[in-house]
């Protein structure tokens, strides 16, 4: 899963993002919302993982030519984590003139002012509240290029939606950001959504199946109409 | 029962768990992020969070029923489990969750031990409500059908 590449080696297209979490179902899912996003993905589950694989960790007594450690162009990472905490890994990544440029985002499930500040005076290129939405890595893709693994990044601020409200720039997630709409087809269901009596679905006529939570393999007879995200903008 | 049937009792049942708040939005996000390639997404999340939430459960038992309650600890755990209910959508865990946190800032044993009961049943419920609608997606796909495209515009 995890890549070594070389430093002075060919420039994938596809941006790679390291997305640090210690919750296994956040990381299933922002490691899925990036790769429908057309990112290459490593998840790791502390921010010591992520710095042993960025060469980082201070096992080395120098960030020495002779480990290759992972090229990434962005790194996500939850707040609050044991041991070491999202900020922690910020101002280690921060504090390192190799690895300052990479851009930083910060996810947390708690909208606090003073942590957000925080994190941004540190360097951090952007703030989530979870949880992480698809218009969440859309705009992340805004700052994420693979021309920052050799160029110094763009002071650029990171928060698109202006100073709005206290706490100045933040894109705070609005209302109409909560919900699924503008992501879904325009073209309604062909089924008309008539009320029947809600019935269970033990009438039907098929043989008692297994619980779905314990044997997740679907039937792939037909193709699921899904909607179908092409990632770019 | 024909496809047609299935899928208008699939888009009642669907839309039963928006109204009734057992989901919100974020659900919608995780079926987006399904497709051809990624079949099982859904199904393989919602089974992480129901194995990571049946551990917090218990750890959670097992913290209350000490007799000095570590409440930091307790909170941790409620926090874990808030954090994960809200990236599947579970909507009415979550809302526990947070009640649950406010009990434990106070020190309130009794209040947390009647949440702790509530959050399990809400768990419960949740899973009960999303292994119908599962089963449900598996029976329209096997009689060749697929699964409408929702939409939240009530």
């Amino acid at each position: 899963m995890t890549q070594v590449m070389e430093r002075d080696g060919v420039v994938s297209e596809e941006v790679h993002v390291l997305a640090v979490d210690d919750s296994l179902v956040d990381r299933k899912v922002i490691e899925r919302l990036l790769k429908i996003s057309a990112c290459k993905v490593t998840a790791v589950d502390s921010g010591i993982s992520a710095l042993q694989l960025l060469g980082l960790d201070e096992q080395r007594t120098s960030e020495s030519d002779d480990f290759v450690g992972l090229k990434v162009d962005l790194i996500i990472t939850d707040y609050c984590m044991p041991g070491m905490s999202g900020y922690d890994l910020l101002k280690k990544i921060k504090g390192s003139s190799t690895f300052r440029e990479i851009p930083v985002v910060i996810m947390s499930s708690e909208n606090i002012l003073p942590r957000i500040d925080r994190c941004l005076e540190e360097g951090a290129k952007d703030f989530i509240v979870k949880p992480v939405k698809l218009s969440d890595v859309k705009r992340l893709k805004n700052y994420m290029s693979t021309a920052t693994r050799d160029v110094s990044a763009a002071e650029a601020g990171g928060c698109s939606g202006g100073g709005g409200g206290g706490g100045g720039g933040i894109n705070k997630r609005k209302l109409s950001d909560t919900t699924a709409f503008d992501y879904l087809s325009s073209s309604p269901p062909s089924i008309s959504s008539s009320i029947t009596p809600l019935s269970s679905p033990s009438d039907s006529s098929s043989s008692p199946s297994p619980s779905p939570l314990s044997s997740p393999i679907r039937s792939l007879d037909s193709p699921i109409r899904r909607l179908k995200m092409t990632g770019a903008d | 029962m024909e496809v047609g049937q299935m899928q208008r009792q699939w888009i009642d049942y669907t839309r039963s768990l928006f109204i009734e708040g057992f989901l919100d939005a974020q659900f919608l996000q995780l079926e987006q992020l399904q497709d051809d390639n990624n079949p099982d997404f859904v199904v393989e999340v919602v089974s992480l969070f129901f194995q990571d939430s049946h551990k917090l459960l218990n750890d959670l038992t097992v913290a209350l029923d000490q007799k000095s309650v570590d409440f930091k600890m307790v909170d941790a755990h409620v926090h874990q489990l808030k954090g994960s209910s809200s990236s599947i959508g579970a909507q009415r865990v979550k809302n526990c969750c947070i009640a649950f946190r406010n009990l434990c800032e106070e020190q309130n044993i009794d209040g947390c031990l009647k949440c702790l009961h509530q959050v399990k049943q809400e768990c419960c419920l949740v899973k009960n409500k999303l292994e119908t609608l599962f089963r449900l997606e598996q029976q329209i796909m096997a009689a060749g059908g697929s699964i409408p495209l929702m939409e939240l515009s009530f």
